[in-house]
């Protein structure tokens, strides 16, 4: 498949806002307290295995969960346990969340030691045990993804870099700053998991410092190709990614591995690269800071289970009072109800924005402009769906493959109606899924 | 929640809203700004081809189409919605549907028809089911069929008394030039004549992404090639009459036309098909209204048989 090949979906140009991508990393020092919640992946919640009072030290298993399909939890501080209480994430998820006292000695585990890797059975376990889950999205557990069904089948790797959302430069960064790791990274998953020959490295082309770097760094390794894409959100999502890369199709109730391949965020294979040259699980986090309501933007090296509040205290506090909180970019983001929720592993920014940019405009009625309908990556049409939702018409929602809808964002953004389409779409999965549990 | 050890201030109560968080620009008003916008030329055209009459029926048009939306959301209570300026955009095309001399309360008549009857009574912005401006025009051609072909002209630059294609239908052999014709120095309504005018407005409209230029170009295209068929004189045709403003403005309506590309087509040839029809063999000399409107009832359809294909395929039941 040659790479001249122009593959594009549809999409929308958005600005960019990406204030941060000259700020060098700070690593900012760990908090009095952490928070470690017991989900931070997509799977079985973990179960704490440390009791209040124990002592803990950075690097320590907190929390774990035999079942495979889950990803443990370590203590990013040395300290003492101070409580194990319950915690509702901002999806609506009751779980617990370990609490550790920081000593502010930060004295590492002796349990930490690069791990033993022969094979891939090795690897796998090697990548459980690192905590690892997709860091740039929905924080699925790395090991589950790498686990072939049909290693044969898979390859091709491709790495996302195109870091598509405003605002979030934590992956240039990565770039910039651990390259080669990357690189380590997947020699390591080529070496380890399936038959992989080519190697795609997504990354938007308003990133040309990355696309340079990456280029040199990839010099003498023809199977990997450092592919640029217009920038154009949402080029970062994973069937479009796979689609822009490859050509391949990523159908309904698939998964990549199932057209043979593995996308994996340039984050988490850094990651990978470094925990099986040391031995450190994933206990911290780079995340970029930024919005209006913060005093200095800033990208940040953080421990895991550090409260937003004191994220945001070392970047100055707040310049105006906050009115919304993003976990992640405007696009996709969550927002989150108050400052004191910790920062969990998929977490890649936080952004504070005040009164300006939270006024909801009101909606007013579809004017058929056909706007959404050109702007969707997958060619969904969301007016239609919005129509038929409003009639709660299940077989039409249906034949609309409302369900396909990966909530990117670009109908919602375009509509000069300002109508919710992706709160519809949401809410018409939600009603076509109770309908067929009835 | 328990959250022990809140010594530190920290923020309750911060705002929960569904993504995305950030939003084009654009909104309905920005959109039916551009639409007037892309018009402005052409209403200065017509004032200079057909003097300040113009001005004056255009002017009435719109105060009458935004005053009868403002009354009708009164009545009814529901949410006034004329600054959305959708109203005004259709005081404007009714206004260009007139000729010069029309009486003034007749074209009342015409916006009461439009906004009131066609818009509002079928729900607003988005629901009509026919181009609010189109059925005003119809409207007052079925009832006022004199005064809507009074062709004559004073105080502007055209002096005519009759329309291209309608001396072409009664055999007339002093026909206006292709360049008289592109310029608008022929008879007509206001807004139809200067084809100059009305292309400057359609190439703003595409390049603001307003409207895709699917339905002018694929409408246009299928009257010249029927009348090439059909030993009419192509040139003369999409020249004459109000293809021009009705492709561009009219036939591109969102809400009476369809949402896709391939509907877009579909209806633009059906619009042509039925305007060269009613031009050559009707016994109407134009027939771009009735195209329109015919089309327009059914877009639905249109819709329906031309959904997008998703991303992925359809899949097989
Ligand atoms: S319908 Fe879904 S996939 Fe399509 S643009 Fe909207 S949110 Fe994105
Ligand atoms: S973008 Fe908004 S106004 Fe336009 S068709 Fe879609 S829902 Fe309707």
């Amino acid at each position: 498949m040659s790479k001249d090949v122009i593959r594009s979906l549809k999409g929308v140009a958005v600005r960019h806002y990406k204030n941060t991508e000259d700020y060098v990393t700070e690593t900012m020092p760990e908090p009095d307290r952490v928070y470690l919640p017991c989900v931070q992946h997509m799977g079985a919640p973990c179960t704490p295995v440390v009791k209040v009072g124990d002592l803990v030290k950075v690097g320590q298993l907190v929390a774990d969960c035999e079942k495979p399909f889950s990803s443990p939890i370590y203590s990013s501080v040395s300290g003492k346990v101070a409580a194990i209480e319950d915690f509702i994430n901002p999806q609506g998820i009751r779980t617990q969340s370990v609490v550790i006292e920081a000593d502010h000695q930060q004295e590492l585990s002796e349990t930490i030691a690069p791990p033993e890797v022969t094979d891939t059975a090795s690897f796998l376990k090697a990548v459980r045990s690192s905590g690892l889950v997709g860091l740039g999205g929905a924080g699925f557990p790395t090991h589950i993804k790498l686990s072939l069904r049909d290693p044969a089948k898979v390859d091709t790797l491709v790495i996302n870099i195109a870091e598509c959302e405003p605002y979030i430069t934590s992956d240039y960064r990565n770039v910039m700053e651990d390259g080669p790791d990357i690189i380590e990274g997947i020699d390591l998953v080529r070496k380890y998991v399936g038959k992989i020959e080519n190697v795609y490295i997504g990354v938007e082309d308003n990133k040309p410092k990355a696309i340079q770097r990456l280029q040199v760094l990839t010099q003498g390794k023809p199977y990997i190709k450092v592919f640029p894409m217009r920038s154009q959100y949402p080029k970062g999502a994973e069937k479009v990614l796979i689609y822009e890369t490859t050509g391949r199709v990523v159908g309904d109730g698939m998964i990549p591995a199932d057209v043979g391949v593995i996308v994996m965020n340039g984050t988490s294979i850094a990651f990978l690269a470094q925990y099986i040259r040391t031995g450190i699980p994933l206990i911290s986090k780079r995340i970029t800071v930024d919005g209006s309501a913060v005093t200095t933007p800033k990208n940040i090296q953080v421990p895991l289970g550090t409260r937003f509040v004191d994220i945001i205290q070392f970047c100055g506090g707040y310049k105006q009072e906050p009115k919304k909180m993003l976990m992640g970019g405007p696009m996709m983001g969550i927002t989150i109800f108050n400052d004191n929720y910790p920062l969990i592993k998929n977490n890649n920014a936080l952004l504070c924005f005040g009164e300006a940019e939270t006024k909801a405009i009101p909606e007013s009625a579809c004017i058929r402009c056909g706007r959404c309908v050109r702007a969707c990556p997958f060619q969904l049409m969301p007016a239609a769906i919005d129509k038929a939702y409003r009639a709660r018409d299940a077989e039409k929602l249906k034949a609309l493959y409302v369900g396909r809808c990966m909530e990117c964002g670009c109908c919602s953004y375009v509509c000069p109606a300002k109508r919710n389409l992706v709160l519809t779409n949401r809410l018409a999965k939600g009603f076509l899924r109770e309908i067929s549990s009835k | 929640m328990s959250q022990v050890s809140q010594s530190d201030q920290t923020r309750q109560h911060l705002v929960v809203m569904p993504s995305p968080h950030i939003k084009d620009r654009a909104t309905t008003s920005s959109v039916m700004l551009d639409v007037l916008i892309a018009l402005a030329p052409t209403i200065i055209a017509s004032a200079f081809l057909f003097g300040p009459r113009t001005l004056l029926l255009t002017a009435v048009c719109v105060a009458c189409c935004a005053g009868f939306e403002y009354l009708f959301c009164m009545v009814t209570k529901r949410e006034n919605t004329i600054r959305d300026l959708s109203a005004c955009v259709t005081g404007v095309i009714l206004a260009m549907n007139l000729p010069v001399s029309f009486p003034i309360w007749m074209a009342v008549i015409g916006c009461f028809a439009a906004i009131v009857i066609t818009k509002e009574l079928f729900g607003g912005i988005g629901q009509n089911f026919a181009n609010p401006a189109l059925v005003g025009r119809i409207v007052l051609f079925v009832s006022f069929a004199k005064y809507m072909t009074d062709w004559n002209t004073s105080g502007g630059l055209v002096v005519a008394s009759a329309t291209p294609l309608g001396m072409l239908a009664s055999g007339s052999t002093e026909l206006p030039s292709y360049l008289q014709l592109f310029l608008g120095l022929k008879g007509g309504v206001l807004g139809e004549t200067c084809i100059l005018t009305l292309l400057i407005g359609g190439i703003y409209l595409v390049w603001r992404k307003v409207i895709t230029p699917t339905i002018p170009l694929v409408y246009i295209g299928t009257v010249f090639v029927l009348c090439f068929l059909l030993g009419a004189d192509p040139l003369y045709h999409i020249l004459s009459g109000g293809l021009f403003l009705g492709a561009i403005f009219m036939a591109t309506d969102y809400t009476t036309s369809p949402v896709t590309e391939k509907g877009k087509a579909i209806f633009a040839v059906g619009c042509g098909l039925i305007t060269v029809i009613i031009r050559l063999y009707g016994s109407y000399a134009e027939g771009v209204s009735f195209a329109i409107l015919l089309m327009n009832i059914i877009t639905p359809h249109i819709d329906n048989l031309t959904r997008q294909v998703p991303f992925g395929g359809v899949q097989k039941k």
